[in-house]
């Protein structure tokens, strides 16, 4: 077949001590957008590295436009066809999305650039791409979906034929999203193969024409998408079926724990609302509608221009985090990475951050009643370690935020704030973090839970509060009427 | 097993490195090592001729305190085993000589004389002329390296010690994700503002209590200047290389204008107690006492304390930390004012040790400190160090120094070589953390 653009067969790849892929099996025809989906540690990654030559497997066949692969490099790769979009960008914020285009592959005349050339280029390829974006840009100042359109645009003006996409939505809007695929269609329909990487299974339904499934290291198999059913692909791709992906418990709301009047700073309009003890509040809008903005108020994260926050019904001054932290309310970052974790800090040490003065006397840290107290989190939440000392970054997802979630129970937090509390997080892991949550308010903890993912939003709420453009836009008492039509209405107008 | 061996590697990997250079420089300095004062004397008695010769018998040396020594405990040495009529004589070769001269007046008769090494070729002369036939006996020499001596290594540990202290505070600072180059020019300043306060509180003639005011005063002048750096940083977000690179010029200036570009002597002589004195057990200085304290204190600070996880917390991610509830701004203003204050400390034992107050001392220090951190294995992007690593660092390039000088490498060859070493330290450290790969190999999840 010669419209086959890549073709693994049975590739393997071991690390010291780990066997990162044992027998992946995958084709990509022109022409299609091809899923590969999995949980996390399930291979896609190192998949990908192999095919873009940051490793070399160490058995199998990867044939590239139907001959052996040689690739060593990922410059390599893009210069035969193959371009990759990772889920981290490779742009470079400081500098123009013209200068980053060509950026290693300028069109130069001794060394100088050709502005013009490149900027009736730029705009030639976002035509091709049915976006508007200013040539001269700086990268810094676009929106992410935009940036993700430049690193899009890079790999089609060096001609690719395959565009690998690791978890390109992921820090998208469900319209940006919808954009996206629109393009990823057309690119489609110009007979490029696309692979493509996530974790929203509702994506795979929308947008694949194949799927193929990738669990602990091998390849489960391939499927048009059309054979598939969403428990299916579940049950394929953590290899047990999932009863129930959302465990939703019906909760008795209690007395209101947190009261927020007129809370307002920058862009964002004043904001009211009420949590109640054990009760689950989820806070749905499109990304930019000031969801994040507004827990990082109530979390002391940024200053409150006006406004107030009450605890328990009295007013406390919020100032800084640890003001917050003090009145009991605690803020899960949806950027674990960055705003939750200290990565080089072992899990332990992550563990007591906020409460260390607790395992404390005099200053000096009572390291045996640190451990103990984390310790009954481990136990009780699950948390898979390879020791206390484990270094939080070589966590998974799901044991990251579990860990930070052991963290802000220790303080008591009565309020608890999860920015997308399941981002990057895969399947399996994320029906236990569902749990938990449950388990929290059925503590009596009062949750906002803020999602991009509307199926979470409907699964686990008792109320749904609605942002747009900097204002709480509605609230829907979350009943099985409830559709995810109304709500998007909402996020929308 | 293995395991372990691997992990105290990459612990202690550099104290492994201290190690091979200690031992390297010992290879490389062993020589004839001659006795003197008592030592002197004792090797002597070991290879004493059984019988009393006939004749006279001497012990000759020079007028210097060690050769009297020599020549008291020989003459005690000889009476023990029976030896009568020793004659000491001491002063330069043409004193020993006249006296040579007058009692060999009345007889010619072979000399047994006892010198010490440096004497050793004057005497043979003397007696070769006046009595051939005569016997000179010396000391017997060892072989020994002149790096491993007692008094080299407390040189060492000497030299390096106001080094060593600042980076103490340099390591925190560094943890932090900071930089502090203000620390060489605070030497400066707290021993120029040490000596002239001591000098205020009565000079020369100042007592204990003066000495200490005037310490402490200078200390903590210098932790004021730390502090307003850590204000500058913390208040205004002014990067810490920035911030600190002003102050080092503003110190440095300031020492100047308040020693008029002199050095100032007017200290009592009890101030070298603490640069040039030793405590009486083990001869340490005290100056090396105090450090080795402040690093057991420090450690102990930044590996069981509340604010010593706070500091790895902050370096490791200031936004993660500050939402965790930790006050960051007044963790990072501290370790610059803890920075600042060391920095006066170690004024205040450079002018001990110098006895005087200057404002040239500590120029290039702060790269030195610097570079003791570094070559110790703490990461300059933060959120990980090790206090002991610092000792050992500063310590390593203190070896390196110390043994090129006793090998007689050119002070120029010796910078190339000190750069050399801290560029190999750090690259051990980035190929430990990549696991012994030259190429870097990313970590997959």
């Amino acid at each position: 077949m010669n419209d086959l653009l890549l073709n693994v067969r049975g590739a393997r790849k071991e690390f010291p001590g780990v066997l990162a892929l044992a027998d992946a099996t995958i084709d990509l025809r022109a022409g299609e957008v091809h899923a590969l989906v999995g949980e996390n540690g399930a291979g896609k990654s190192t998949l990908i590295k192999l095919l873009t030559g940051v490793h070399r497997e160490d058995g199998g066949l990867i044939e590239l436009f139907g001959e052996p692969s040689s690739v060593r490099s990922p410059i390599e790769a893009q210069r035969l066809g193959l371009a990759t979009i990772y889920q981290e960008f490779t742009l470079i914020p400081g500098m123009t999305v013209r200068e980053n285009l060509w950026l290693g592959r300028e069109h130069a005349r001794n060394g100088i650039t050709n502005a013009s050339w490149e900027r009736t280029q730029a705009k030639e390829l976002f035509e091709r791409l049915g976006v508007r974006i200013d040539p001269d840009a700086l990268v810094r100042s676009l929106p992410v979906s935009h940036q993700q359109l430049v690193e899009i645009g890079r790999a089609l003006q060096s001609d690719a034929r395959i565009l690998i996409m690791d978890e390109p939505t992921a820090s998208l809007s469900p319209h940006e999203v919808k954009q996206l695929f629109v393009i990823l269609r057309d690119l489609r329909e110009q007979g490029l193969g696309i692979l493509f990487i996530t974790h929203r299974l509702e994506e795979v339904f929308e947008i694949a024409d194949r799927t193929t499934v990738l669990r602990d290291g091998s390849s489960i198999g391939t499927w048009d998408t059309t054979e598939l059913t969403r428990e299916h692909l579940i049950e394929h791709m953590v290899g047990r079926s999932l009863d129930q992906e959302f465990p939703k418990l019906a909760t008795q709301a209690g007395e209101p724990v947190l009261s927020v009047r007129d809370i307002q700073a920058g862009r964002l309009q004043p904001c009211s609302f009420e949590l109640h003890a054990g009760e689950v509040v989820g806070l749905f809008g499109l990304v930019g509608a000031g969801r994040t903005e507004l827990a990082r108020l109530i979390a002391g994260a940024d200053r409150v221009e006006s406004g107030e926050v009450r605890v328990d019904g009295k007013a406390v001054r919020i100032r800084s985090p640890r003001d917050a932290i003090r009145a009991g309310i605690c803020l899960l970052s949806e950027d674990r990475k960055a705003e939750g974790l200290v990565l080089g800090l072992s899990s332990v040490e992550n563990f007591s951050l906020p409460s260390l003065s607790k395992f404390a006397n005099g200053g000096w840290i009572n390291e045996r009643a640190e451990r103990s107290a984390f310790q009954k989190y481990v136990d009780t939440l699950h948390i898979r370690l390879a020791g206390m000392d484990q270094v939080a970054g070589h966590l998974s997802g799901g044991n990251q935020q579990k860990l930070l979630i052991a963290r802000w129970l220790e303080v008591d937090s009565r309020v608890i704030l999860f920015d997308e509390p399941t981002r990057g997080i895969d399947v399996g892991a994320k029906t236990e973090i569902y749990q938990l949550i449950n388990q929290l308010s059925a503590r009596g903890k009062a949750i906002l839970m803020i999602s991009s993912e509307l199926p979470e939003v409907l699964g686990m709420s008792d109320r749904i509060l609605v942002m747009h453009e900097g204002q709480l836009s509605g609230e829907l008492v979350n009943e099985d009427t409830v559709t995810q039509e109304a709500v998007m209405q909402l996020a929308v107008t | 097993m293995e395991n372990q061996a691997a992990k105290f590697i990459s612990t202690y990997g550099m104290l492994i490195v201290l190690l091979l250079l200690v031992v390297l420089f010992s290879v490389l300095t062993v020589s004839e090592q001659h006795p003197s004062g008592e030592a002197a004397a004792e090797a002597m008695m070991k290879t004493m001729p059984d019988q009393r010769p006939e004749g006279l018998v001497y012990i000759s040396g020079r007028a210097a305190a060690e050769d009297s020594a020599f020549a008291v405990a020989m003459v005690a040495g000889l009476t023990e085993i029976g030896w009568d009529e020793i004659a000491s004589v001491h002063g330069s070769p043409s004193d020993i000589r006249a006296r040579f001269e007058a009692d060999l007046d009345s007889t010619i008769t072979p000399l047994t004389v006892f010198t010490t090494q440096p004497m050793q070729a004057s005497v043979r002369a003397i007696v070769n002329d006046l009595a051939p036939g005569s016997t000179v006996l010396v000391p017997p020499a060892r072989r020994y390296p002149t790096f491993l001596l007692a008094d080299n290594l407390r040189n060492i540990a000497n030299q390096i010690s106001v080094i060593a202290i600042i980076a103490i505070g340099m390591t925190m600072v560094i943890i932090t994700a900071g930089i502090d180059l203000s620390v060489g020019s605070l030497i400066a300043l707290a021993a120029v503002f040490g000596a002239w306060l001591i000098g205020q509180l009565g000079g020369t003639d100042a007592g204990a209590m003066a000495m200490l005011g005037g310490s402490l005063g200078a200390i903590l002048l210098s932790a004021l200047v730390g502090g307003f750096s850590g204000a500058m940083i913390t208040t205004f977000r002014i990067p810490p290389f920035i911030a600190t690179l002003a102050m080092m010029q503003v110190a440095s200036g300031l020492a100047y204008i308040m020693s008029q570009g002199r050095p100032i002597y007017q200290l009592p002589d009890e101030f070298v107690g603490l640069g040039r004195g030793a405590e009486p057990v083990l001869g340490l200085p005290w100056a090396v006492l105090l450090m080795l304290a402040l690093y057991i204190v420090a450690h102990l600070i930044i590996s069981r304390t509340v604010y010593g996880r706070a500091i790895y917390a902050v370096g490791g991610n200031e936004e993660a930390a500050r939402l965790a509830g930790i006050r960051v701004k007044r963790v990072l203003l501290s370790v610059y004012v803890v920075s600042g204050a060391l920095a006066g400390l170690g004024g205040v034992v450079m002018a001990s040790q110098l006895k005087s107050g200057a404002p040239t001392y500590g120029l290039m220090y702060e790269l030195y400190v610097i570079a003791a951190v570094v070559v110790g294995g703490t990461s300059l992007a933060g959120g990980q160090g090790r206090i002991f690593g610092t000792l050992i660092g500063a310590f390593i390039i203190a070896v390196i120094q110390n043994g090129m000088n006793l090998t007689n490498v050119e002070s120029y060859t010796q910078k190339v070589v000190l750069g050399l070493v801290i560029l190999a330290a750090v690259l051990l450290d980035r190929l430990k953390h990549q696991g012994w790969r030259l190429k870097r190999i990313r970590v997959v999840k």
